[in-house]
Protein backbone atom coordinates (compact mmCIF):
# COMPACT_ATOMS: atom_id res chain seq x y z
CA UNK A 1 0.00 0.00 0.00
CA UNK A 2 1.77 3.47 -1.01
CA UNK A 3 1.00 6.32 1.58
CA UNK A 4 -0.03 9.61 0.29
CA UNK A 5 2.83 11.38 -0.64
CA UNK A 6 4.23 14.39 1.68
CA UNK A 7 6.07 17.52 0.57
CA UNK A 8 8.19 19.84 3.04
CA UNK A 9 9.57 22.76 2.00
CA UNK A 10 13.42 23.85 3.67
CA UNK A 11 14.44 27.86 3.75
CA UNK A 12 17.59 29.11 5.49
CA UNK A 13 16.17 29.96 7.78
CA UNK A 14 14.53 26.58 8.88
CA UNK A 15 18.34 25.54 8.82
CA UNK A 16 19.41 27.94 11.27
CA UNK A 17 16.26 27.42 13.18
CA UNK A 18 16.94 24.00 13.24
CA UNK A 19 20.23 24.92 14.13
CA UNK A 20 19.68 26.66 17.54
CA UNK A 21 16.99 23.79 18.64
CA UNK A 22 19.39 21.04 18.05
CA UNK A 23 22.70 22.55 19.08
CA UNK A 24 24.40 21.52 15.80
CA UNK A 25 26.19 24.35 14.71
CA UNK A 26 28.49 23.48 12.29
CA UNK A 27 29.28 26.00 9.86
CA UNK A 28 28.22 23.85 6.52
CA UNK A 29 24.93 24.39 7.60
CA UNK A 30 24.52 28.40 7.45
CA UNK A 31 27.66 29.34 5.92
CA UNK A 32 28.11 29.45 2.13
CA UNK A 33 31.87 30.52 2.30
CA UNK A 34 32.63 27.28 4.84
CA UNK A 35 30.51 25.12 3.38
CA UNK A 36 32.29 26.29 -0.36
CA UNK A 37 35.36 25.67 1.34
CA UNK A 38 34.96 22.15 1.88
CA UNK A 39 34.20 21.22 -0.98
CA UNK A 40 29.96 21.54 -0.86
CA UNK A 41 27.97 22.87 -3.48
CA UNK A 42 26.60 25.46 -0.74
CA UNK A 43 25.21 25.37 2.10
CA UNK A 44 23.14 21.95 2.98
CA UNK A 45 20.63 21.35 5.53
CA UNK A 46 21.45 19.20 8.76
CA UNK A 47 20.88 15.35 7.57
CA UNK A 48 18.91 14.96 11.29
CA UNK A 49 16.75 18.29 9.68
CA UNK A 50 15.77 16.24 6.44
CA UNK A 51 15.68 12.93 9.23
CA UNK A 52 13.43 15.10 11.45
CA UNK A 53 10.92 16.09 8.73
CA UNK A 54 10.56 12.43 7.25
CA UNK A 55 9.69 11.71 10.94
CA UNK A 56 6.92 14.15 10.87
CA UNK A 57 5.43 12.56 7.82
CA UNK A 58 5.76 8.79 9.32
CA UNK A 59 4.11 10.42 12.54
CA UNK A 60 1.20 11.88 10.44
CA UNK A 61 1.02 8.49 8.50
CA UNK A 62 0.69 6.98 11.70
CA UNK A 63 -1.80 9.41 13.12
CA UNK A 64 -0.38 9.67 16.21
CA UNK A 65 2.78 11.68 17.48
CA UNK A 66 4.07 9.02 19.93
CA UNK A 67 3.40 6.18 17.37
CA UNK A 68 7.24 5.54 16.47
CA UNK A 69 8.49 2.47 17.83
CA UNK A 70 11.61 2.00 15.58
CA UNK A 71 12.98 4.56 12.88
CA UNK A 72 16.11 4.49 11.02
CA UNK A 73 17.81 5.99 7.98
CA UNK A 74 20.83 6.20 5.72
CA UNK A 75 22.22 9.77 4.50
CA UNK A 76 23.42 9.61 1.17
CA UNK A 77 23.02 12.75 -0.81
CA UNK A 78 23.56 16.35 0.52
CA UNK A 79 20.21 18.76 0.61
CA UNK A 80 21.35 21.32 -1.12
CA UNK A 81 19.24 25.20 0.37
CA UNK A 82 19.49 28.38 -1.74
CA UNK A 83 19.97 31.74 -0.40
CA UNK A 84 16.86 32.97 -1.38
CA UNK A 85 13.32 32.63 -0.26
CA UNK A 86 11.78 29.91 -1.92
CA UNK A 87 14.97 27.45 -0.74
CA UNK A 88 14.43 23.82 -1.92
CA UNK A 89 11.88 20.75 -1.43
CA UNK A 90 12.06 17.34 0.19
CA UNK A 91 9.56 15.18 -1.03
CA UNK A 92 8.77 12.03 1.29
CA UNK A 93 6.77 8.89 0.14
CA UNK A 94 6.15 5.30 1.77
CA UNK A 95 4.96 1.96 1.02
CA UNK A 96 3.64 -0.65 4.15
CA UNK A 97 6.00 -3.50 3.61
CA UNK A 98 4.70 -5.60 6.31
CA UNK A 99 4.23 -6.40 9.72
CA UNK A 100 7.12 -7.01 11.94
CA UNK A 101 4.70 -7.70 15.36
CA UNK A 102 1.01 -7.62 16.60
CA UNK A 103 -0.03 -4.21 16.21
CA UNK A 104 2.90 -3.09 14.20
CA UNK A 105 3.35 -2.29 10.54
CA UNK A 106 6.79 -1.75 9.11
CA UNK A 107 7.09 1.14 6.34
CA UNK A 108 9.98 1.82 3.63
CA UNK A 109 10.27 5.24 3.15
CA UNK A 110 11.30 7.05 0.10
CA UNK A 111 12.67 10.94 0.24
CA UNK A 112 13.88 13.03 -2.81
CA UNK A 113 15.30 16.62 -3.26
CA UNK A 114 15.04 17.47 -7.10
CA UNK A 115 14.19 14.63 -8.40
CA UNK A 116 16.99 12.48 -6.43
CA UNK A 117 17.23 10.66 -3.30
CA UNK A 118 18.63 11.79 -0.36
CA UNK A 119 18.08 8.70 1.83
CA UNK A 120 18.04 4.97 1.68
CA UNK A 121 17.54 2.28 3.58
CA UNK A 122 15.22 4.47 5.37
CA UNK A 123 12.62 2.56 7.46
CA UNK A 124 10.26 2.78 10.02
CA UNK A 125 8.03 0.25 12.52
CA UNK A 126 4.66 2.05 13.58
CA UNK A 127 2.02 1.32 15.85
CA UNK A 128 -0.43 0.01 13.26
CA UNK A 129 -2.90 3.19 13.32
CA UNK A 130 -6.35 2.09 14.89
CA UNK B 1 45.90 5.30 9.05
CA UNK B 2 42.80 3.22 9.91
CA UNK B 3 40.85 3.34 13.01
CA UNK B 4 42.12 0.44 15.48
CA UNK B 5 39.41 -2.04 15.01
CA UNK B 6 40.22 -3.12 18.91
CA UNK B 7 38.39 -0.44 20.07
CA UNK B 8 34.89 -2.37 19.38
CA UNK B 9 33.22 -2.67 22.62
CA UNK B 10 34.57 -0.04 24.31
CA UNK B 11 31.96 1.36 26.72
CA UNK B 12 32.67 4.93 28.10
CA UNK B 13 30.93 5.65 31.34
CA UNK B 14 27.74 7.18 32.05
CA UNK B 15 27.04 10.67 30.98
CA UNK B 16 25.62 13.34 33.84
CA UNK B 17 21.78 13.27 33.80
CA UNK B 18 20.26 15.64 31.41
CA UNK B 19 16.99 17.49 32.13
CA UNK B 20 14.27 17.49 28.94
CA UNK B 21 12.29 20.27 29.57
CA UNK B 22 9.12 20.97 28.00
CA UNK B 23 10.25 24.55 26.42
CA UNK B 24 13.29 22.43 25.32
CA UNK B 25 10.39 20.17 23.35
CA UNK B 26 8.09 23.04 22.33
CA UNK B 27 11.54 24.85 20.63
CA UNK B 28 12.27 21.15 18.92
CA UNK B 29 9.23 20.25 17.83
CA UNK B 30 8.71 24.22 16.45
CA UNK B 31 12.11 24.03 14.04
CA UNK B 32 10.68 20.68 12.90
CA UNK B 33 7.37 22.22 11.83
CA UNK B 34 5.63 19.80 14.37
CA UNK B 35 2.49 21.45 15.50
CA UNK B 36 0.89 18.24 16.44
CA UNK B 37 -0.50 19.27 19.79
CA UNK B 38 1.09 16.61 22.06
CA UNK B 39 4.34 18.46 21.38
CA UNK B 40 3.37 21.20 22.89
CA UNK B 41 0.56 21.13 24.93
CA UNK B 42 0.66 18.88 28.19
CA UNK B 43 -3.01 18.04 28.30
CA UNK B 44 -2.96 16.73 24.79
CA UNK B 45 -0.08 14.33 25.63
CA UNK B 46 -1.91 13.48 28.54
CA UNK B 47 -4.84 12.50 26.22
CA UNK B 48 -2.41 9.92 24.91
CA UNK B 49 -1.32 8.33 28.20
CA UNK B 50 2.02 10.94 28.90
CA UNK B 51 2.97 12.69 31.69
CA UNK B 52 4.40 15.48 29.73
CA UNK B 53 4.86 16.83 26.50
CA UNK B 54 6.40 14.15 24.30
CA UNK B 55 9.05 15.00 22.04
CA UNK B 56 9.15 14.49 18.09
CA UNK B 57 11.43 10.63 16.96
CA UNK B 58 14.51 12.10 16.26
CA UNK B 59 14.81 14.91 19.43
CA UNK B 60 17.29 12.47 21.53
CA UNK B 61 19.98 14.03 19.09
CA UNK B 62 19.83 16.26 21.05
CA UNK B 63 21.32 14.59 24.10
CA UNK B 64 23.30 11.95 21.72
CA UNK B 65 25.24 14.40 19.28
CA UNK B 66 26.19 15.92 22.58
CA UNK B 67 27.70 12.59 24.52
CA UNK B 68 28.66 11.17 21.32
CA UNK B 69 31.70 13.50 21.95
CA UNK B 70 32.64 11.56 24.22
CA UNK B 71 33.75 9.25 21.83
CA UNK B 72 35.16 11.63 18.64
CA UNK B 73 37.42 13.41 21.53
CA UNK B 74 38.86 10.12 22.62
CA UNK B 75 42.80 11.04 21.92
CA UNK B 76 43.25 6.64 22.13
CA UNK B 77 40.53 6.67 19.03
CA UNK B 78 42.68 9.66 17.32
CA UNK B 79 39.23 10.71 14.96
CA UNK B 80 39.75 13.67 12.55
CA UNK B 81 36.34 15.39 13.01
CA UNK B 82 37.05 17.82 10.02
CA UNK B 83 36.76 14.70 7.79
CA UNK B 84 33.72 13.17 9.78
CA UNK B 85 30.42 13.00 7.83
CA UNK B 86 26.66 11.31 9.19
CA UNK B 87 26.20 8.23 7.72
CA UNK B 88 23.13 6.41 9.49
CA UNK B 89 21.07 6.87 12.09
CA UNK B 90 18.59 4.84 13.59
CA UNK B 91 16.16 5.09 17.31
CA UNK B 92 14.47 2.47 19.02
CA UNK B 93 12.00 3.15 21.41
CA UNK B 94 11.19 1.35 24.52
CA UNK B 95 9.32 4.56 25.02
CA UNK B 96 8.63 8.18 23.76
CA UNK B 97 11.20 10.64 25.60
CA UNK B 98 8.50 13.13 27.74
CA UNK B 99 9.20 16.60 29.40
CA UNK B 100 10.48 15.82 33.00
CA UNK B 101 12.41 12.85 31.99
CA UNK B 102 16.01 12.58 33.77
CA UNK B 103 18.21 10.90 31.03
CA UNK B 104 21.29 9.07 31.40
CA UNK B 105 23.53 7.97 27.76
CA UNK B 106 26.05 5.00 27.82
CA UNK B 107 28.04 5.02 24.86
CA UNK B 108 29.61 1.72 23.20
CA UNK B 109 31.35 1.84 20.02
CA UNK B 110 29.77 -1.58 18.27
CA UNK B 111 31.84 -1.33 15.22
CA UNK B 112 34.54 0.03 13.25
CA UNK B 113 35.18 -0.95 9.67
CA UNK B 114 37.36 0.35 6.91
CA UNK B 115 36.65 0.44 3.20
CA UNK B 116 37.75 2.41 0.43
CA UNK B 117 40.19 3.85 2.30
CA UNK B 118 37.23 5.44 4.75
CA UNK B 119 36.67 4.46 8.37
CA UNK B 120 32.98 3.82 9.14
CA UNK B 121 32.00 3.67 13.35
CA UNK B 122 29.10 2.90 14.35
CA UNK B 123 28.19 3.81 18.08
CA UNK B 124 24.99 2.88 19.98
CA UNK B 125 23.81 5.22 22.53
CA UNK B 126 21.59 3.40 25.72
CA UNK B 127 19.63 6.22 26.48
CA UNK B 128 18.32 5.51 30.34
CA UNK B 129 16.26 7.46 32.92
CA UNK B 130 18.55 8.30 35.89
CA UNK B 131 17.17 5.18 37.64
CA UNK B 132 18.02 2.97 35.01
CA UNK B 133 14.80 2.27 32.62
CA UNK B 134 15.44 2.21 29.20
CA UNK B 135 13.75 4.80 26.73
CA UNK B 136 15.65 4.66 23.30
CA UNK B 137 18.57 2.54 21.74
CA UNK B 138 20.55 5.03 19.39
CA UNK B 139 22.84 4.30 16.69
CA UNK B 140 24.91 6.43 15.14
CA UNK B 141 27.80 5.32 12.06
CA UNK B 142 30.06 8.06 11.25
CA UNK B 143 31.94 8.31 7.96
CA UNK B 144 35.69 9.07 8.58
CA UNK B 145 36.57 10.24 5.25
CA UNK B 146 40.08 8.95 3.92
CA UNK B 147 43.07 11.66 2.91
CA UNK B 148 43.09 11.65 -0.85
Amino acid sequence: MELPTKTFRVTRADLVRYAGASGDLNPIHWSDRFATGVGLPGVIAHGMFTMALVGRAVAEWAGAPDAVVDYGVRFTRPVVVPDDDTGTEIEVSAKVKDTPGEGLTRIDITATCRGEKVLSQARAVIRTPR
Amino acid sequence: MPLDQSFVGRIYPPTAPYQVGREKIREFATAIGATEPAHHDPEAARTLGHADVVAPPTFPVVLTMATSQQIIDDPAIGIDYSRVVHGDQRFAYTRPVVAGDELVCVNTIEDISSRGGHDFLTTRTDVTTAAGEPVVAVWSKLVVRGEA
